[in-house]
């Protein structure tokens, strides 16, 4: 279990103020100055060094992913892009950063912003998020007050500003290239890539998006070390520390900064008193936000959190956004409500996706109800195969893994229920 | 579900304007994007044109919560200098912009998958009961409205809901009908956890931070 001393989000739950004075006192904005005088060179060897990958959902190594931005500042400014859109089920992490941890995010917005050669962030937060984008505001407003914002931030050298977007109820937002349009003014409907928004981003000036987590646990890294970062976790490819969200059938729900790479066993027991109705209790769960496929009792057994163990089981860590369900769940219904939340989130610009999403919804329904042929079971799984990898963003997979989650592991289930509907006919 | 956007609906008022002091906020709203680049501030005066119906709407008889009159999408265009049906697209896009009118209290379900297993149908049905109206409809002395809305990101606190900028957490069907009583009388509710949880620790005392815990008093 990870200790105390090696948290970086020591106040997640918000049991010490979130103002810069009590941030302040937990280390935020120490040094901040002496990291950009190294140079930007540094700070993406720094996070390069560190292993962390992107917390958004992809797991894209962040450094790397910097190290994209144009190398000189030319005509077009650079940007920087906080996503704070948080809306994929299970998923509430980030709520907290923004409530209770907000400096770390706009120290962390300032380091790399810097390190990407841009001068100004925009942080997108999800319009229902009122209190914590409001808080992030507040605590902008303290840190320009302070001179750690605005020009010559923190005193660095370097003219940073940071300005906070509110959405207003669109998940397909969290998608980085329709959450650009969406400051810009537009329907969030994403891009065709290329251009990435490295080249072209906002304001088709080149663009870094990158998650809340992400950016708050960068100012810890560099003055810990990148290396102090890598030495936790399962490997060097999973590395560091993460905030897992864990909801539904548990005696207590949480939010936990853990290990990367905990087994799931352990969070759950450690962490959230157990399963309800104890481990054997376990039906399945869904290990990183609705669109992660989800897993049964026996690979939940010994599975590790992280990237690459959860992939090597046909599912991923996604946001970490835990979903477990004891022997109670309706298992269908509860993949049919999240085909519903596609379907209304589909933002309707591919065939495969607008249409599909629908149709999806519809037999699923009738899946729920057992009104069905087990040949519909097939044609369930060849549909999804048909939207998955044939649309614009990622949103169409997301659909499409849940029920290739549900018919992998539970089409025993999903047979029974027909055939009792039949004899009840 | 939102209510379909109807731009000649008879409830639609002939004109809209900012008030001076939303005018004030439109215009730092308007600040914080490069020059050029107003169109990026349509979110934010949409946002502050609903806010200002619902001020507006808590002194009217019957009172009314916050929307936006197809007026206030075509002075918005205005303002901005962009065609007025670039605005309706936006509006009509995000399901937080109310196209139609809606209660003063907008009871907002989250009733997906992690809500759903921590049983957010009965406090749908509690709310239902209580108010005696169905999803979509709005009570007669126009103080609630309730609708159905997606995944709203507090999951480990579930079964929650959202009621115009707020959320409260942890629900049960009876303290979701102690807040709708609190709304009703005039009063603000305590928000966030109904059972005094802090935030997302776990309700059986936190696991992690034991020290910052005892500091805080908080166990």
């Amino acid at each position: 279990m990870l200790s105390d001393k090696d948290r970086i989000f020591t106040n997640i739950y918000g049991f010490e103020g979130s103002d810069l004075k009590s941030a302040k006192k937990r280390g935020d904005w120490s040094k901040t100055a002496s990291f950009i005088k190294k140079d930007r060179e540094w700070i993406i060897e720094e996070v390069k060094a560190s292993g962390l990958r992107g917390r958004g959902g992809a797991g894209f190594p962040t450094g790397l992913k910097w190290s994209f931005m144009p190398k000189t500042l030319g005509e077009r400014p650079h940007y920087l892009v906080i996503n704070a859109d948080e809306s994929e089920p299970g998923t509430c992490k980030d709520r907290d950063i923004l409530r209770n941890e907000p400096h770390k995010l706009i120290e962390g917005a300032l380091l790399a912003g810097f390190a990407m050669g841009a001068h100004a962030a925009y942080i997108y937060v999800r319009g229902e998020f009122y209190n914590e984008g409001s808080a992030l505001w507040k605590a902008i407003h303290e840190a320009y007050d302070a001179g750690l914002l605005g020009k010559n931030a923190a005193k660095s050298g370097w003219d940073f500003d940071i300005v906070v977007h509110r959405g207003a109820g669109a998940y397909i937002c969290g998608e980085e290239t329709a959450l650009i349009e969406s400051i810009e003014g537009k329907k969030g409907q994403p891009r065709n890539k290329p251009p990435f928004p490295a080249m072209a981003g906002l304001y088709s000036c080149p663009t870094t998006v990158n998650n809340v987590e992400t950016i708050a646990v960068v100012p810890t890294i560099l003055r810990r070390g990148g290396k102090w970062f890598s030495g936790l976790g399962l490997n060097e490819k999973n590395a560091g520390t993460k905030l897992f969200c864990i909801s539904g059938h548990v005696n207590n729900p949480c939010n936990v900064e853990e290990e990367m790479g905990i087994p799931l066993k352990e969070l759950i027991e450690k962490h959230c008193g157990g399963v309800r109705g104890g481990w054997d209790n376990l039906l399945a769960v869904i290990p990183g936000g609705s669109s992660t496929p989800m897993l049964p009792k026996d690979i939940c057994d010994t599975i590790h959190m992280d990237f690459d163990s959860l992939r090597e089981v046909g599912t991923g860590l996604g946001t970490a956004g835990i979903i477990v369900m004891d022997k109670s769940t309706d298992v269908i219904q509860a993949i049919c409500r999240l085909s519903q939340f596609y379907m209304h989130e589909s933002c309707g610009q591919c065939t495969p996706c607008r249409e599909g999403t629908g149709w999806l919804w519809r037999v699923m329904k009738r899946m729920v109800q057992g009104n069905a042929t087990v040949e519909e079971i097939d044609m369930l799984f060849e549909v999804t195969k048909e939207i998955e990898g044939h649309t614009i963003c990622a949103l169409g997979d997301a659909a499409a893994w849940p029920i290739q989650g549900l018919i992998k592991h539970f089409r025993p289930e999903m047979e029974r229920r027909i055939m009792e509907y039949r004899k009840a006919a | 579900m939102k209510k379909p956007f109807d731009l000649h609906a008879d409830y639609q008022p002939e004109s809209f304007v900012f008030n001076k002091a939303y005018q004030g906020l439109a215009q730092d709203a308007i600040a914080r994007y490069p020059q050029e680049r107003q169109q990026s501030a349509v979110m934010p005066l949409l946002d502050l044109a609903q806010r200002q119906v619902a001020e507006e709407g808590a002194k009217a008889t019957p009172v009314h919560g916050g929307w936006i009159p197809r007026a206030a999408m075509d002075h918005i265009a205005e303002v901005l200098d962009m065609p007025k049906v670039k605005v309706y697209e936006v509006a009509s896009f995000y399901s937080m912009y109310n196209t139609a009118p809606v209660g003063q209290h907008l009871v907002q379900f989250c009733t997906t998958t992690p809500c759903w297993l921590c049983g957010s149908a009965d406090i749908v049905n509690a709310c239902k009961d209580h108010l005696g109206i169905g999803m979509g409809e709005t009570t007669k002395d126009g103080k609630f409205s309730l609708m159905e809305v997606e995944c709203l990101g507090a999951c480990v606190n579930a079964p929650m809901v959202q009621i115009n900028d707020d959320y409260y957490e942890d629900l049960t069907p009876a303290s979701m009908v102690e807040v709708l009583e609190t709304l009703a009388q005039g009063l603000k509710p305590e928000i966030g956890s109904q059972t005094g949880r802090k935030a997302s620790m776990s309700a059986a005392g936190p696991t992690t931070l034991k020290e910052e815990a005892k500091k805080a008093k908080v166990v």
